[in-house]
């Protein structure tokens, strides 16, 4: 089970926890249920008509009082046992050492997720969405922002939630002791797709890790060749670049796919660092094609649902903010190619 | 004043045929559609009450049949997300505003009275009004339901997504008054109560006397004097934000989203136990009874109750622990969530000492109780866990909680009403239900009731969030919630075999008497339906359980006028006689004025004028409904200076 499958240090401090209270609260029900069901098999049987038994005070009833007191007693001092224990549970999670921490942010939009890098090092800031990678072994701190409604930060294998709350910034600090692929969620309800805001969280060696933020730090390749870079300004509607010269005929494809994304106003709301698109609305798509989901952990990342998801996002994920984009189809693959270029 | 506009006519426990028939006549209410709306008997008022909470009871549950549908297997799409939205934020909001709370006060309005020894509530017009205030309301929410504009944020309404940015249109603005209108019902009805059990208990019913019930019902309306006027406060703040332009919730503006939550939890984890508290004291009737004995620790039990109504005001936090408050606050509210459990604790181990020491009179009210035992102690243990801020940050939010709340609130309150309803059924109509159909009604439900909860604790825990109108295949939580839906339809069926028995008991159920269960308290010492003035004397009490033990002298208070709405008010603590004072007759006025009212808050949704020129016909309704009546009073002045 996620929650009691922990990954890291804090998650697997709750999980010991769990399994204390589960214990405690275990056998106090069934001690509950024995002695009830002792009760029902032992007591005489009666009828409406059965003459009462009036006791006044119960001074008189010497055991059951004896009982009643002992009972009380062991679950008050159960119950302190357990505020104990999560006390100091709690004091142990806040406790986690951050030197030398790598820092993200987390920004919570309605239905999604923006990751931002800190610089690490000489790696410069970059920004992603969807995806969270961290290294092992090594704590992160996550810096929690939301830019709408409330959404809750929840990642099971390695903390527990943490509310973004309007106004009210705040970080939650975790360390992954074990590689691998978590799924972390939007825990509070946010609106009509609160069901679908979903990200991944990879969890690898420190390595590997570093690979892929330099990759994910660089900008979008180009894919003109270098003596015109990054200089596709959005050019008037129906004038597509659509035979460009090019050494390479699929670059020359990309090349289209990226006018195609330029000019069919996709640039009004994503940004795609190195070109001249630089939407904020949406995610920043720089390294698209690298990410496991699209559109926040909804669907897998491949050409077929990317391609569903540009002509018609809300059959997909209904109440997305992405319009409806009737392409040709010949632009539609042109943009397709393009996107699949952005490792 | 020189004849006396009434014949010497009182009541006594020699009081001839036609004196009695007076009484029924004077407390009746007045036959015809008119006298439909001017109906104020308690009893009445109460049985309609009592329906109209059932009906919402069954439509929330409808809807919550519908939504196990959708979750039955992953990527369906039978409904879209922003109609499950609409259906969660209903089903929530049905069963928690217009179906827990005041089904207790609709209980306790038919019950206290003739557990106390009392011929009416006091300010019986105003129960009236209540009641049509709830019921105006609720149709209001509902219309907007069908009119397919409800709310869709969730019953909590969360700011910012219930604010004017997130939530366009009118589904939360109706929402947010209906909230306004259930809390001024509930409100009334609780100063109503407290008003009937402090001042018109039988002679003799001192404090230490008053059945648990009455007990459970007292402090209970306390908490509603105290926990109501925060939720208030927050939808009449949020719908200023909506309709006015006021930035309380709004942080860019100098608001706070997290005022709302901490105004929203006050009220809400306090409604938990008003809910909860009732049926304790329901169970505290049903278990004597049947075990053929009296209660095993009175005192503690009172206390016990008293600890819970306390605690449940220090431990709204734990419903945020997620957001960012202050460490040592949580650890504070842990403290009290997990405390609260000790007097729960004291009084399931005195109902168990009660149970162990008695002879079982095993009926079908007592199925129902033991069901409370497990399934209440299950949702007791979870709370446990809940309350903890660790343990809380990975299930909060989850299945889990879902399945938590579902264990405390059906076990806590659901089974033991049905119980009660088995239990009081005679009181209410004259007849029993049929056995055999309850023990049908029972085992469906408690059987159903667990298929479907159980499963979703293992659910929570494997990371199912709450409120999502699906899922993926690959998340591995398809079986759990196909056992789920199944479990749910199973409960259902379990409820419409109740349907169906009530139906048919409530015709050709065999016919009750006075006392069918050998019960200890006063409302069973009377005709089985109640005549409509309740005693034909007003008893006087020597003991907490007035039908076991031997009358003592003196055993009654005749002497009140037969053809006035006369009662007896007697002292706080000890209950003293007092005075004589007589009650208002049935009007229709009630009724207008709850018209008025609702057609103010209506109005307000859709222009803040309506509250300026909305107050108007409320005022004069009102003014009418308090205008003196020159009969009533003559009878009042005479029966004053010859008592």
């Amino acid at each position: 089970m996620h929650a009691l499958e922990p990954a890291g240090v804090q998650a697997s401090r709750i999980a010991d926890l769990w399994h204390l209270t589960l214990l405690v609260c275990g056998g106090v029900f069934a001690c509950v249920l024995a002695v009830l069901l002792v009760a029902l098999l032992r007591s005489p049987r009666a009828t409406a008509q059965t003459r009462p038994l009036v006791v006044n005070g119960d001074a008189t009833e010497k055991r059951p009082t004896r009982a009643v007191i002992w009972a009380t007693a062991v679950s008050t001092v159960l119950l302190v046992g357990l505020v104990v224990a999560d006390v100091v549970t709690e004091r142990a999670l806040s406790r986690l050492p951050v030197a030398n921490a790598l820092h993200i942010e987390m920004i919570g939009h309605q239905w999604w997720w923006e990751t931002r890098y800190a610089a690490d090092g000489d790696r410069p800031a970059f920004t992603g969405a969807n995806e969270v990678r961290i290294p092992v072994g090594r704590p992160v701190i996550v810096s929690l922002r939301s830019a709408d409604v409330i959404h809750t930060f929840w990642v099971p294998s390695l903390h527990g939630k943490k509310d973004m709350i309007p106004g009210r910034p705040t970080t939650i600090e975790f360390r992954a002791d074990t590689a691998g692929e978590f799924r972390g969620l939007c825990a509070e309800f946010c609106g009509e797709q609160h069901a679908m805001m979903a990200f991944s969280v990879k969890a690898d060696t420190p390595e590997a890790f570093a690979a892929w933020a330099d990759q994910q730090a660089l900008p979008a390749r180009d894919p003109l060749s270098a003596d015109t870079p990054h200089s596709l300004a959005p050019s008037a509607p129906g004038s597509f670049p659509a035979a460009r010269p090019a050494s390479d005929p699929r670059l020359a494809d990309t090349s289209r796919g990226l006018a195609v994304f330029l000019d069919r106003g996709c640039a009004q709301c994503h940004t795609i660092r190195g070109t001249g698109a630089s939407g904020t609305l949406g995610p920043d798509l720089t390294h698209l094609a690298s990410r496991p989901t699209l559109a926040a952990g909804t669907l897998p990342n491949n050409r077929g649902n990317l391609a569903g998801w540009i002509i018609d996002p809300n059959s997909l994920k209904p109440g997305a903010m992405m319009p409806i984009n009737r392409l040709p189809p010949d632009e539609l693959q042109a943009l397709l190619g393009y996107l699949e270029t952005l490792q | 004043m020189k004849a006396s506009p009434i014949p010497s006519m009182q009541d006594g426990p020699n009081a001839p045929a036609a004196v009695r028939r007076s009484l029924a006549d004077t407390w009746d209410d007045p036959p015809g559609i008119r006298g439909f709306f001017a109906a104020i008997n308690h009893k009445t008022i109460a049985r309609r009450f009592m329906l109209a909470t059932f009906v919402f009871f069954v439509l929330g549950g409808l809807i919550a049949l519908a939504m196990r549908i959708q979750l039955a297997k992953p990527d369906l799409r039978l409904v879209d997300p922003d109609l499950y939205n609409q259906m969660f934020t209903l089903h929530g909001t049905t069963m928690m505003f217009l179906f827990a709370v005041p089904v207790m006060q609709a209980i306790a309005t038919y019950l206290v009275p003739l557990m106390i020894g009392a011929r009416s509530v006091a300010f019986s017009r105003m129960n009236a009004y209540a009641f049509w205030v709830f019921v105006l309301g609720g149709a209001f929410l509902y219309g907007s339901f069908l009119l397919g504009s409800a709310s869709s944020a969730g019953w909590f309404s969360y700011v910012p997504l219930a604010g004017p940015d997130y939530s366009p249109g009118k589904g939360v603005d109706i929402w947010a008054q209906m909230i306004t209108f259930t809390e001024t019902a509930a409100l009334l009805e609780a100063i109503v109560l407290i008003t009937t059990i402090f001042k018109m208990r039988a002679p003799g019913m001192s404090l230490n006397r008053m059945p648990l019930f009455v007990w459970a019902t007292l402090i209970t309306q306390f908490m509603v004097l105290f926990a109501m006027p925060a939720v208030m406060l927050g939808s009449t703040s949020l719908i200023l934000d909506r309709l006015v332009g006021t930035q309380f919730f709004n942080p860019a503006r100098g608001g706070d989203a997290l005022l709302w939550q901490h105004l929203f939890w006050f009220f809400g984890h306090p409604e938990v136990y008003l809910i909860f508290i009732p049926p304790l004291g329901m169970i505290s009737a049903i278990i004597p009874t049947f075990a053929r004995r009296t209660l095993f620790g009175y005192p503690a039990m009172v206390l016990a109750l008293f600890a819970t109504a306390f605690l449940a005001f220090g431990l709204w936090v734990h419903h945020m622990y997620a957001t960012d408050i202050p460490q040592l606050g949580k650890s504070f509210f842990t403290a009290a969530s997990l405390m609260i459990a000790v007097p729960s604790g004291i009084q399931i181990f005195c109902w168990l000492a009660t149970l162990a020491t008695g002879r079982l009179n095993f009926k079908t009210p007592l199925w129902f109780v033991l069901a409370f035992f497990v399934i209440l102690v299950m949702g007791g243990m979870t709370g446990v866990m809940l309350g903890s801020v660790s343990l809380d940050l990975q299930v909060h939010d989850t299945y889990f909680v879902v399945a938590h709340l579902h264990y405390v609130l059906l076990g806590g309150a659901v089974f033991p009403l049905f119980g009660a309803f088995y239990y009081w059924f005679p009181k209410f109509t004259g007849r029993m239900l049929n056995e055999t159909l309850g023990r049908w009604n029972f085992w469906l439900m408690f059987v159903g009731f667990n298929v479907a909860f159980f499963p979703m604790h293992l659910l929570g825990l494997q990371g199912m969030p709450r409120r999502i109108w699906t899922y993926a295949p690959d998340m591995g939580w398809e079986g759990m919630n196909l056992l789920a839906t199944a479990g749910a339809w199973t409960l259902a069926a379990g409820i419409l075999v109740f349907i169906v028995n009530v139906l048919r008991s409530r015709r050709h159920g065999a016919l009750a008497g006075d006392n069918p269960w050998g019960a200890a308290t006063l409302e069973w010492s009377m005709p089985s339906p109640p005549p409509p003035h309740n005693f034909d004397v007003m008893p006087v009490v020597h003991g907490r359980n007035p039908l076991w033990e031997p009358a003592g002298s003196p055993r009654w208070v005749a002497g009140l006028a037969a053809n006035a709405r006369q009662v007896l008010v007697t002292s706080v603590i000890d209950a003293r006689p007092d005075s004589c004072p007589v009650f208002p007759s049935p009007s229709i006025w009630p009724f207008v004025s709850a018209l008025a009212t609702t057609a103010l808050f209506i109005g307000s949704v859709y222009t803040p004028w309506a509250v300026v020129w909305g107050t108007i016909p409320t005022a004069i309704a009102m003014t009418i409904w308090f205008w003196p009546n020159r009969l009533n009073t003559q009878r009042a002045v005479f029966l004053e200076r010859k008592p």
